[in-house]
């Protein structure tokens, strides 16, 4: 069963009014492969972001490796500015146990030492395993562990949440 | 039988032993997977967590600095513990067999074997008796396979040429004695590149080479008309020994890279090499370090595609 939320449209509007007045001349978004780079994107054009947009791709860092391997389909990071002393806003499409955000606080500081990162999530759907809280979210829903929430792309570029 | 056993059940990579019999598929993977390590190389920390807490052992039977040093750094990179074993030098020489010390290496937790020997079939023979959670990767083994090797030649081959379906290339030199072509070979045609040649002097070619899928050719003048990429094999000193040539200064005169010989090639062919290289005597040195070169990026590239390689090889456990 697919059932549609709440416009994506009106979500990604708030999360650009929560993040606007937290913008410095300097700040960089970063989203992270696959939907929060689409959101970062998103973001990005809409609120005219001068630093080049970045992104990430966690697969070398996660914590299941040795569970799951490596991702069938590693994307490259690429962080077109320096990241040392920038201010970061960090985007992903849906937050659920907060293992993906830890995995690239991991990377970015491997690209140097941020002037500091903020969180910004489309979606917030609780089921935290570890200490990471959004500074920035879309709207907040609570699903059960079975539920399956996703960011989709369809042909006409727009973006659309459905959960499975 | 090697074919089998590099594979998982499920058609996973297990062992790296030889690119005989690899899909498409799996060696495309390897190739992607090595692309999204090249950052990695390029960045202020040089490292990736991925394998953090395994023990990699580099055993080399068989002496060799390029090859053991890009291992060594692409298991770094991945933050695995690297031990290197220079083992002609070591329990061998004491009468110790090889199965003893892959036994002893065993019982201090290693991971993976990176296996090098003198020997065709040596990283074969280990991949059969280690225990299961252990994965062993083939370093070079006599003049059966140089898996690694063929692979970053085919990295290289695909970062400047963009594809593999429209490529005629060249494999000039001692491709008897050479793993290292075989390898190439091997991976050539399976990648789809439609024109394979081979070019050089009848004693330096294994009989029924043409089965392989190549065209033979013993003169360079028409070897090399039209080529897209070069690959010079080594010539190893002690075949000028055996008989099998008259004398370095005319193997040179006669199969030498010069850049005249390079001109017949497509203007923007691209020369590689495994290395060794013995200038003025396989290449000249104006077209080993000429705009066409890209024997360093090979080297570069090496490190990747062996990251890839081991991070392929220790993904779930088994």
């Amino acid at each position: 069963m697919n059932a549609p939320l709440p416009d994506t449209a009106t979500l990604l509007n708030t999360l650009a009014e929560a993040i606007r007045p937290n913008l410095s001349p300097e700040t960089a978004l970063v989203g992270i492969h696959t939907g929060g780079v689409w959101v970062a994107e998103w973001l990005h054009r809409a609120m005219g972001i001068k630093t080049p947009l970045g992104t990430l791709d966690i697969s070398f860092y996660r914590d299941d490796f040795s569970q799951r391997g490596l991702h069938p389909e590693v994307k490259t990071t690429q962080l077109p500015f320096n990241v040392e002393d920038h201010p970061i806003i960090l985007v992903d499409d849906v937050l659920y146990t907060g293992r993906t955000i830890r995995a690239a606080m991991n990377e970015l500081f491997d690209y140097g030492r941020p002037g500091g990162i903020h969180l910004a999530a489309l979606v917030d759907r609780g089921g935290r395993q570890l200490p990471i809280q959004p500074d920035f979210a879309g709207a907040k829903i609570e699903l059960p562990a079975g539920k399956n929430i996703q960011l989709q792309r369809n042909e006409q570029g727009n973006l659309i949440l459905l959960i499975q | 039988m090697t074919r089998s056993l590099q594979l998982t059940a499920d058609g996973q990579l297990k062992h790296l032993l030889t690119l005989d019999g690899l899909s498409p598929a799996i060696l495309t993977r390897i190739l992607d997977t090595a692309e999204s390590f090249i950052d990695v190389g390029e960045r202020e920390v040089k490292k990736v967590p991925l394998l953090r807490g395994k023990a990699i052992f580099n055993l080399f039977f068989e002496p060799s600095t390029r090859t053991r040093t890009t291992f060594e750094i692409a298991a770094k990179r991945l933050s695995a513990d690297v031990v290197n074993l220079n083992i002609a030098a070591s329990a061998q020489s004491k009468g110790e067999t090889v199965l003893d010390t892959v036994s002893n290496l065993t019982a201090m937790h290693a991971d993976m074997f990176i296996v090098r020997h003198a020997q065709s079939g040596a990283a074969h023979f280990i991949a059969q008796h280690v225990e299961p959670h252990i994965s062993v990767v083939n370093a070079g083994d006599g003049r059966h396979a140089h898996p690694t090797q063929g692979l970053l030649d085919m990295f290289t081959i695909r970062r400047y040429k963009g594809a593999f379906h429209n490529l005629r290339v060249a494999i000039v030199g001692d491709v008897l004695h050479s793993r290292v072509a075989r390898s190439q070979i091997h991976a050539l045609t399976t990648l789809g590149v439609p024109e394979v040649r081979v070019i050089a002097p009848r004693t330096l070619l294994p009989t029924g080479v043409e089965q392989m899928g190549v065209h033979v050719f013993h003169d360079m003048q028409a070897g090399l008309k039209d080529v897209d990429v070069i690959i010079m094999l080594r010539l190893q000193n002690e075949r000028m020994k055996g008989a099998r040539l008259p004398s370095a200064q005319e193997y040179f005169k006669q199969y030498g890279l010069t850049p005249e010989k390079l001109a017949l090639a497509k203007p923007d062919a691209i020369v590689m090499h495994p290395g060794p290289m013995n200038r003025g005597v396989e290449i000249d040195s104006e077209v080993a370090d000429g705009p066409q070169s890209v024997i360093l990026p090979q080297v570069t590239y090496g490190i990747a595609v062996r990251m890839a390689v081991m991070s392929l090889l220790m993904g779930p456990a088994q």
